[in-house]
């Protein structure tokens, strides 16, 4: 057994003082990455050690857990102490990222370690989005390999200015000066491609620590710093955004009593000082600052990064998600734009699905209007693509349910970075950062008619409604919704009916069975309801309509309690055995692809108005169902 | 004014700032876990600052499991008397008929039904969707890959490998009925910048953190105090005065002492910096095996 830890300082220890020479010690967070076993975990664990920045009971465990689980035989596997989740440890990989901490003399770090492999890209932008300098690691044997040139990529998207490639296992090539120049003019071929203010490429041995904090006696030729140097002394643009406009997104409203009204947020870029004019960006409306409140007193003066309430000289609408800017440096307010986007669902990309878009403190729904191309990551150029997979980088120009504020990223990226989330598994789905506005929008107005909804459906005497029927092909919807048609007509109702067989005949012919055309199919259709409920009628609408987030979107076009969603809820058996177009058979001899139920997956509705259990009734004791619910719910007269 | 404040503690103040108010906007009912010790403190401390001149709008809860030091609970109930806000107490009820203590049950049965359990019940029973925790990630191995916004399942489970990508300071806080998340302020923080930052704030700690004489028998390699009459000693055990203070604080029998001179802040933050073993060191109950606190985790462990 150990000794009782004693904490006394040895009298024999180096006397260091408490001020420590860190008073300004500034903060680098950086990211490593690369490929698989490039050494990414070990050159982590190097720095730690070398920074001493491990303890002796780490030590302890790290020695024990390398007999364990080790890939390196006797020696201490540096990559165990970074690599943190058993399920890691016994694959021997890196799936999550890890952030790690150390200082030197001069510095703080923070490290983010983000894996390899392909699947898990999706970590290294994340890694990528709060770093401000990459290191690149490149296995010497192998060169640049496609995960090379696809993770300079992600640190460029993201706006990373500061890269270091470094060239790991040179102990391996006889730390050959040739291999090196081979790699680093392989590299710089692309270079162009990617924009980086400094590239820097050092050779290194993470496992015996060549170059990483001591200089390398194995390569004379090698006259450049070591990593930790590097490090040290690369420039920060940090402080940059604080010479740019004022971006205050209001973060919070704080109101402890009917005295104070404040504004809580953090400066996404920009100084405030009191008296100073502001505007909201998105509606314009002036103000000057009052105060700048924090617990410790007021301040004269924050910039970006500080966190603070702000209180105004006057009442304004101002709330959460608005961003405060000066009268004369606002930023962009459309509802559209073009933004990179990377995506990071097992679900793919659609143009044209509803998700739901966090910019800066602001939620609103955003969908893709035309994704102009996808980055083919091998050879960095663009190619045409329907739809985005599972780490694929895109540009796209997205729309939006309402007008934001916002900057191109590369200006301030705060206000220029967002994230798309799904809106029923609610998952992180895509990073996106926004190029540039689109201003297509900003001149056609609408116009204000006279003759509105309401009167023209109170001239028919009853209340508009999309009756949006859903179930898989031969559940019955058709049949059920021309049997409902029938009954209003006949009590004088005015309606129309939108069936997706005839439809698509005309409105939609360009349209196939891909996911994403299903979506547009949707979207259109939706649209043109929109359009007949606005005319005053009840729309029947018979749509297959798989997935849930359009009929969402269908859902969100009207007004609250125009929707009534329902659900012809027949087993995929019986709906296949009664086939009533031969399309199932089909489907299963491999005739017709992406069939809904055979090959491409239906989504059942979680909170339909109505659901018919299509098996159990007649077609014409279902249709009075929707008939009973119409009358009972103030759409018709009783 | 923060003026007084290194850069890199700025800029995590604001950070953690930032995250709270993240918090209070887009949840409905939140709760802050608050365990007495010096992150609980900073974290109490960032959250005056974050909703001042309001108070912070959610309750503190503290899972009590009968064994903390007794000047923890002294010190839980002055702090919260002195800056005026709302303290939830909670014990398993089951746990403590049934007497489940660390001596006689194992300290890993007794955290999975005194903290864990305990934790689980008090917040189901308050259907609170956001819970903060002051957790750092530089603690331990599997702490370092945790999310500041973490994703639980109606169960409290936690899938370290469904766990939501999290990019700039775009937080996504949407969750299903049932779901809930975890909220950790202080991830980006080291143990070297809480005690920094308690310095430069003046940040009241409970006085055990500070090295005095303090009645301790030593078992196993560790120093245990034996802080009430409940403590069980083994035969020739005698609890002898040392001058000690703790690292890290948790239930007293499952909580080493070190051997220490630091009688102020200033001299913890000198010994710190010449440390040379861990502050999880000190807490008995992450050495049963390797990966345990993953373990510990998933199963619903702050």
């Amino acid at each position: 057994m150990a000794e009782p830890v004693t904490l006394r300082p040895d009298s024999e220890a180096p006397a260091r003082s408490l001020a420590l020479g860190d008073a300004d010690k500034s903060l680098l967070r950086f990211l490593t990455c690369g490929s698989v076993d490039d050494g990414k975990s070990t050159l982590i664990g190097r720095l730690l050690l070398d920074s001493k920045r491990l303890f002796e009971d780490q030590i302890a465990t790290l020695e024990k857990d390398s007999k364990k689980f080790g890939t390196v035989g006797d020696d201490m596997d540096l990559a165990l102490l970074v690599d943190g989740l058993e399920a890691e440890r016994e694959q021997g990989i890196t799936i999550d990222v890890a952030y790690r901490f150390f200082a030197t003399e001069k510095r703080k770090f923070i490290v983010a370690d983000t894996p390899g492999h392909e699947q898990y890209t999706r970590n290294m932008a994340t890694g990528a989005s709060t770093a401000d300098l990459a290191v690149l690691l490149i296995d010497a044997r192998k060169g640049i390999l496609s995960q090379t040139r696809r993770h300079a990529t992600i640190a460029s998207l993201l706006g990373i200015r500061h890269v270091v490639l470094a060239i790991n296992k040179i102990d391996l090539v006889g730390y050959d000066r040739a291999v090196f120049d081979a790699i680093v003019a392989a590299f710089d071929a692309d270079a162009g491609h990617y924009g980086f203010a400094t590239r820097v490429a050092i050779p290194i041995s993470a496992r015996y620590g060549d170059n990483v904090s001591l200089h390398s006696e194995h390569m004379p030729w090698y006259r450049g710093p070591t990593l930790i140097e590097h490090l040290e002394n690369v420039e920060l643009s940090s402080g940059a955004a604080a010479t740019k406009p004022l971006r205050f997104p209001v973060q919070w409203v704080n109101r402890p009593d009917l005295t104070f009204r404040g504004y809580a947020g953090t400066l996404a870029a920009g100084t405030v000082r009191p008296g100073d004019d502001v505007v909201v960006a998105r509606s314009g409306q002036p103000a000057r600052i009052e105060r700048i409140v924090t617990l410790d007193g007021d301040l004269n003066q924050a910039s970006a990064e500080d966190a603070v309430t702000l209180t105004l000289d006057r009442e304004i609408d101002l709330s959460r998600g608005d961003i405060l800017v000066p009268p004369g440096a606002r930023p962009d307010v459309s509802d559209q734009f073009a933004a990179h986007v990377i995506w990071m669902a097992e679900e793919p990309m659609l143009p044209g699905r509803p998700y739901l878009m966090k910019i800066g403190t602001r939620t609103v729904g955003a969908a893709v209007t035309e994704l102009k191309h996808r980055v083919e990551m091998d050879t960095l150029k663009p190619l045409a693509a329907k739809t985005l997979s599972l780490n694929d980088i895109g540009f796209a120009n997205f729309s939006l349910a309402e007008p934001i504020a916002f900057d191109p990223y590369d200006d301030v990226r705060t206000t220029g970075a967002f994230i798309l989330i799904d809106r029923f598994t609610n998952q992180t789905v895509a990073a996106g950062m926004i190029r540039f506005g689109l201003r297509r929008a900003t001149n056609i107005h609408r116009q204000a008619l006279t003759i509105d909804k309401a009167a023209r459906s109170g001239a028919k005497s009853q209340k508009p409604a999309i009756l949006w029927f859903t179930g898989l092909s031969g559940a019955g919807k058709s049949t059920i919704a021309n049997l409902v048609e029938q009954k209003l007509h006949l009590a004088g109702r005015h309606t129309y009916l939108l069936d997706g067989d005839n439809v698509r005949h005309g409105l939609n012919r360009d349209l196939g069975f891909t996911d994403a055309d299903r979506v547009e199919n949707i979207r259109r259709v939706a649209e043109t309801a929109k359009l007949f409920v606005d005319a005053g009628l009840i729309v029947l609408a018979s749509f297959i309509s798989p997935f849930r987030s359009e009929r969402q979107l269908a859902r969100d076009l009207v007004e609250e309690g125009e929707f009534v969603e329902i659900f012809v809820d027949t087993p995929l058996a019986v709906a296949e055995a009664r086939d009533p177009k031969g399309l199932y058979r089909k489907a299963r001899e491999g005739k017709i692809v992406n069939f809904t139920g055979i090959d491409s997956p239906y989504e059942a509705p979680e909170k339909a108005e109505l659901r018919l259990e299509a098996g159990s009734a007649s077609a014409e004791d279902l249709a009075d169902r929707v008939i009973d619910y119409l009358s009972a719910n103030g759409f018709i007269p009783r | 004014m923060t003026s007084h404040l290194k850069p890199h503690l700025r800029r995590l103040e604001a950070e953690a700032i930032f995250i709270m108010r993240e918090v209070a906007a887009n949840f409905a009912n939140p709760v802050m876990l608050y365990s007495i010790g010096k992150d609980s403190s900073v974290m109490l401390h960032l959250a005056m600052k974050a909703f001042y001149p309001a108070k912070p709008p959610f309750s503190l809860l503290h899972i009590d499991t009968t064994w903390k030091f007794r000047e923890m609970i002294a010190f839980r109930d002055e702090t919260v008397r002195r800056l005026g806000l709302n303290l939830l107490v909670h014990t398993n009820p089951e746990g403590k008929a049934a007497g489940i203590n660390p001596f006689d049950h194992g300290s890993s049965n007794y955290t999975q039904v005194m903290k864990t359990e305990a934790l689980k019940q008090a917040l189901d029973a308050g259907g609170y969707d956001a819970a903060f925790g002051g957790a750092r990630r530089d603690e331990e191995k599997s702490r370092a890959k945790e999310r500041v916004f973490s994703f639980r399942t109606a169960s409290h489970g936690w899938d370290p490998k469904n766990q939501r990508p999290e990019l700039w300071s775009l937080y996504n806080t949407r969750i299903g009925a049932g779901e809930t998340i975890r909220v950790f302020p202080l991830s980006n923080w080291t143990e070297l910048d809480i005690w920094e930052y308690i310095l430069a704030e003046q940040i009241p700690i409970v006085p055990l953190y500070l090295s005095a004489e303090r009645p301790v028998v030593e078992r196993g390699g560790q120093l245990i105090m034996a802080d009430d009459e409940r403590m069980r000693l083994l035969p020739g055990e005698t609890p002898v005065k040392r001058r000690v203070r703790f690292r890290t604080l948790g239930c007293y029998p499952l909580t080493a002492a070190v051997e220490s001179d630091a009688e102020t802040i200033e001299d913890i933050v000198e010994e710190m910096l010449l440390a040379t073993t861990s502050e999880r060191q000190g807490r008995l109950i992450d050495h049963d095996e390797s990966g345990s606190m993953e373990k510990k985790k998933r199963e619903g462990y702050f």
